[in-house]
């Protein structure tokens, strides 16, 4: 069962990439090479695609497949990718999970064939880190020098007395609603 | 024939353009308005040029000319006359001329107005002259790169049809509501520019462009609801916001022109700011232009690559070109631009007002970084990744809840300084009040602690917000003696920007209970069922009765599912989702059908079917709690922004009143 996984796997990764570089020759021809041959499988004989293989559901392949994205289509997670390639990688996870693999190591297995680009955020590791520190120290940052203006500001001596400023401060909330009310 | 008139048309509208460029500049340079006048002039003449041109487009299409291109790649013979009409913003190079055809429309008509208003005068010039620069760019990639009519070298007996995921109505009337959003925007920003080239950096182009800029943002907002709901209808994952680039390119000009809609208020109440809200409006015009960028360049991978072409250099050179523009004025008019007073307090609504435009441009950096993330980490590691969904609701989550708390506490501070006491009196037992509401959840097993304290945030925005209303209306009541409907109606039609404003502030909490809802309590469920069996879901059971395939208009084939719908063991109605596969362009779609309630949707998709016998099928089923919450938000936000934005002729006399008082002291301050 492994190895065939394994296989398939090889197939559909040297498949993806021989599609993908005639999608940087002529998307259109692309197009029509991926669409069509998917779209007469997909009509005819498509409830083969996800038997059930041994105990695990339907909910259990997706548990998994939402978090691993298409990677031909374009940001598409493989739960919701109507493709023939993606109803074929549906099968690969339900066997995976058959076996006893964790999500986090289907995940993995998919990653090490198809590249980072299958994970629905950046990875957690290496340099990837800094894609999510990055925007965590930049509102960081932000903070200090909004801080920093804010309290400059404040220090400012006023050029323009607010009119009845302590009057305003002192007075009830619902006066102040009454007196702009007032004005109208 | 009609093709070449066509072209001739945009050839010359893009002329016209260049020429209001060259005069306005000419004219403004020499002080002569005989020139500006004329590029004013020809603004109209651009407008008329680019409408002939949409007409002669949506007539090629009417008639089925297929030896131009473009009508051959978007519309077959057996399309709907509607959707003949609306392919005029089905492709690249018809959208690109309708968004044309808008811009025209924004800048002729901004430029029209109050042209002999002795102080608009003075800005009208140059922000003409602006506006005009925007229409050479768009008009250039219409007449040079992608050309509506250009023409195949032979006639096709029949064309390709519109992409099936843009014949939804949410798909017809999004896309025009996005175009209005972002090019409406442009007008606040040639605005802008004209006053700080001129040096009337009084809150006069503010003024002038208030109703533009809630108009443009009124349009964006709506863009994104409608997107929302065409997502939710069409694309089959029972969702309707997935933080794909391209809905990004949307929500930053729209989140930068939140911030700007808040603090310009600071600086029309307190004079402060002026540099900030210069910032914003020119980082909204670019995040416009740079959103654009995104859609048409196909720069980024994203479902919406339908868009994809050769534009993207352009759109680059372009954008750095406006931000180098801006940012030379911004900075040789930085003195001029700093603020005459200071900051009172930080318990002050000008500080919140500072505090909501930090958080929002918070939201926003995040999102950018995101969006860009998949470019920067293939030119940095040489590995494309996937930046979906879970980043943002890790980096963005949070950032929302703390802007939804400021949007309750923000209407309590008072303009200057309020006291802390006063704050804890007011926000006291709304705070209580919302702990009450979800410590009952909690004890009925309702929720996890992230969802509750979502919950607590919300109601707790909810309540203050409500009580504004009614503190408004209980004062008019013993100010005015007036009944409770008189007074409240009489407080809105006094106070439509304040008031149009919190209802704003009612339909983005409603909307962000509709989306807690969605995000914390969504259930799901894939299943196979024979024909007859049953699955249950919630308090719902669905009964599966068959298949059946037939054909459906146009190309189409259509396989549908009869399942009988039981809300607590009560039939409540059949429900029918279906598949669509247009064959000729071999795209299958996943059409659900739902049970709508104010609590929840239930949900359904036809996955798979058996073939042969029609025997059994496969469904992907969502229990959606307080999805509906999310669009009767849309609508409320909606019609608060209509309030704010409504002309008020008592607005206008008391702005000119305020014009005249003004201008001695302009004069000696400028």
């Amino acid at each position: 069962m492994e190895i065939h996984g394994e296989e398939k796997g090889r197939f559909l990764f040297n498949l993806s990439a021989n599609l993908r570089a005639i999608l940087r020759e002529s998307p259109r021809h692309f197009l029509k090479l991926l669409i069509l041959p998917l779209a007469l499988l997909w009509v005819s004989g498509q409830a083969h695609a996800q038997q059930p293989v041994g105990a695990v559901t339907d909910n259990e392949v997706n548990e998994v497949a939402r978090d691993i994205y298409c990677p031909v289509c374009e940001n598409v997670p493989l739960d919701v990718c109507p493709t023939q390639a993606c109803a074929d990688w549906r099968t690969i996870i339900r066997q995976q999970l058959a076996e006893g693999q964790t999500k986090e190591e289907i995940i993995d297995y998919f990653a090490v064939r198809y590249g980072e680009q299958i994970r629905s955020a950046p990875p957690r590791y290496g340099i990837f880190w800094f894609f999510w520190l990055i925007p965590v120290l930049g509102v960081g940052l932000a903070a200090i020098f909004f801080g920093r203006y804010v309290w400059q500001l404040q220090k400012r001596p006023s050029t323009s007395k607010p009119p009845g400023v302590t009057a305003v401060a002192k007075e009830d909330y619902l006066a102040q609603v009454e007196k702009e009310l007032g004005k109208k | 024939m009609l093709a070449d008139i066509g072209y001739v048309t945009v050839i010359a509208a893009f002329a016209v353009a260049v020429y209001a460029v060259a005069v306005s500049i000419y004219g403004n340079w020499k002080n002569d308005w005989r020139w500006v006048e004329s590029a004013r002039n020809a603004s109209i003449a651009i407008l008329g040029l680019v409408v002939l041109a949409c007409v002669l487009l949506v007539t090629a299409l009417l008639q089925g000319d297929f030896s131009i291109d473009y009508v051959w790649r978007v519309s077959s013979r057996e399309m709907p006359t509607y959707l003949k009409v609306t392919a005029l913003w089905g492709g690249q190079a018809g959208s690109l001329l309708f968004w044309n055809m808008i811009l025209a429309v924004f800048t002729a008509t901004a430029m029209a107005h109050k042209w002999h208003n002795e102080h608009e005068r003075y800005l009208l010039p140059h922000a003409l002259a602006v506006a005009t620069v925007t229409q050479v760019f768009f008009l250039g990639l219409t007449a040079f790169v992608e050309n509506p009519f250009t023409q195949l070298a032979f006639t096709p007996a029949d064309g390709n049809g519109l992409n099936p995921l843009l014949r939804h109505p949410g798909m017809i009337i999004h896309p025009p509501m996005l175009y209005l959003g972002f090019t409406g925007l442009t007008i606040p920003y040639a605005f802008a520019m004209a006053a700080l080239i001129t040096g009337k950096l009084d809150e006069g182009w503010i003024r002038i462009t208030r109703r533009w800029t809630l108009a443009g943002w009124l349009f964006l907002s709506l863009g994104l609801i409608l997107g929302g709901r065409w997502a939710y209808d069409v694309l089959g994952w029972g969702g309707y916001w997935d933080w794909d680039p391209v809905e990004n390119a949307s929500l930053m000009p729209w989140l930068a022109g939140t911030a700007f809609l808040h603090s310009v208020m600071i600086q029309e109440k307190r004079n402060m700011f002026k540099m900030w809200n210069m910032f914003l409006i020119i980082l909204t015009y670019c995040l416009m232009i740079y959103g654009t960028f995104i859609v048409r360049s196909g720069v980024i991978s994203s479902v919406h690559s339908f868009a994809q072409s050769a534009v993207g250099p352009l759109f680059f050179g372009f954008i750095s070109l406006m931000f180098v523009f801006s940012a030379y004025w911004l900075i040789r008019r930085r003195d001029e631009l700093a603020s005459e007073n200071r900051l009172d307090s930080l318990l002050s609504r000008e500080a919140a007002f500072l505090f909501n435009n930090f958080v929002i441009l918070a939201i926003l950096g995040a999102t950018f970084w995101g969006t860009n993330l998949p470019i920067v980490s293939e030119l940095v590691t040489g590995e494309k990744i996937t930046v979906g969904s879970p980043f943002y609701e890790q980096v963005n989550g949070p950032l929302f809840a703390v802007l939804l708390l400021l949007m309750g506490v923000a209407p309590l501070t008072m303009w200057y300084r309020t006291s802390t006491q006063r704050l804890g009196i007011m926000m006291r037992w709304p705070a209580l009040a919302a702990l009450v509401f979800v410590a009952i959840l909690f004890f009925l097993g309702i929720g996890t602690w992230g969802s509750l304290l979502g919950l607590w945030i919300v109601t707790f925005a909810a309540i203050i917000t409500l009580l504004e209303f009614w503190r408004g209306t209980a004062a008019r009541m013993r100010s005015k003696n007036e009944p409770v409907w008189v007074a409240y109606a009489n407080l809105l039609a006094r106070n439509r920007r304040r008031y149009g404003g919190y209802w704003i502030h009612v339909g983005v909490i409603v909307m962000a209970f509709g989306i807690i809802g969605t995000e914390f309590f969504q259930q799901e469920i894939q299943i196979n069922l024979n024909r007859g069996e049953s699955v249950e879901l919630g308090d719902y059971r669905m009964t599966f009765n068959g298949v059946r395939q037939y054909a459906g208009p146009d190309d189409l084939i259509i396989t549908e599912a009869s399942a009988d719908l039981y809300h607590n063991e009560r039939y409540v109605r059949t429900l029918y989702p279906r598949t669509e596969f247009y064959t000729r362009s071999g795209q299958p779609m996943s059409i659900p059908a739902a049970r709508s309630t104010i609590g929840e949707d239930f949900y359904v998709l036809l996955i798979l079917w058996e073939q042969t016998s029609s025997a059994s099928a496969v469904f992907r089923i969502y229990l959606n709690p307080l999805i509906n919450w999310v669009w009767a938000g849309g609508f409320i936000f909606v019609l608060g922004t209509m309030i704010a934005a409504w002309p008020d002729p008592v607005d206008n006399t008391v702005a000119a009143a305020s014009v005249r008082r003004r201008r001695p002291s302009l004069a000696a301050g400028d």
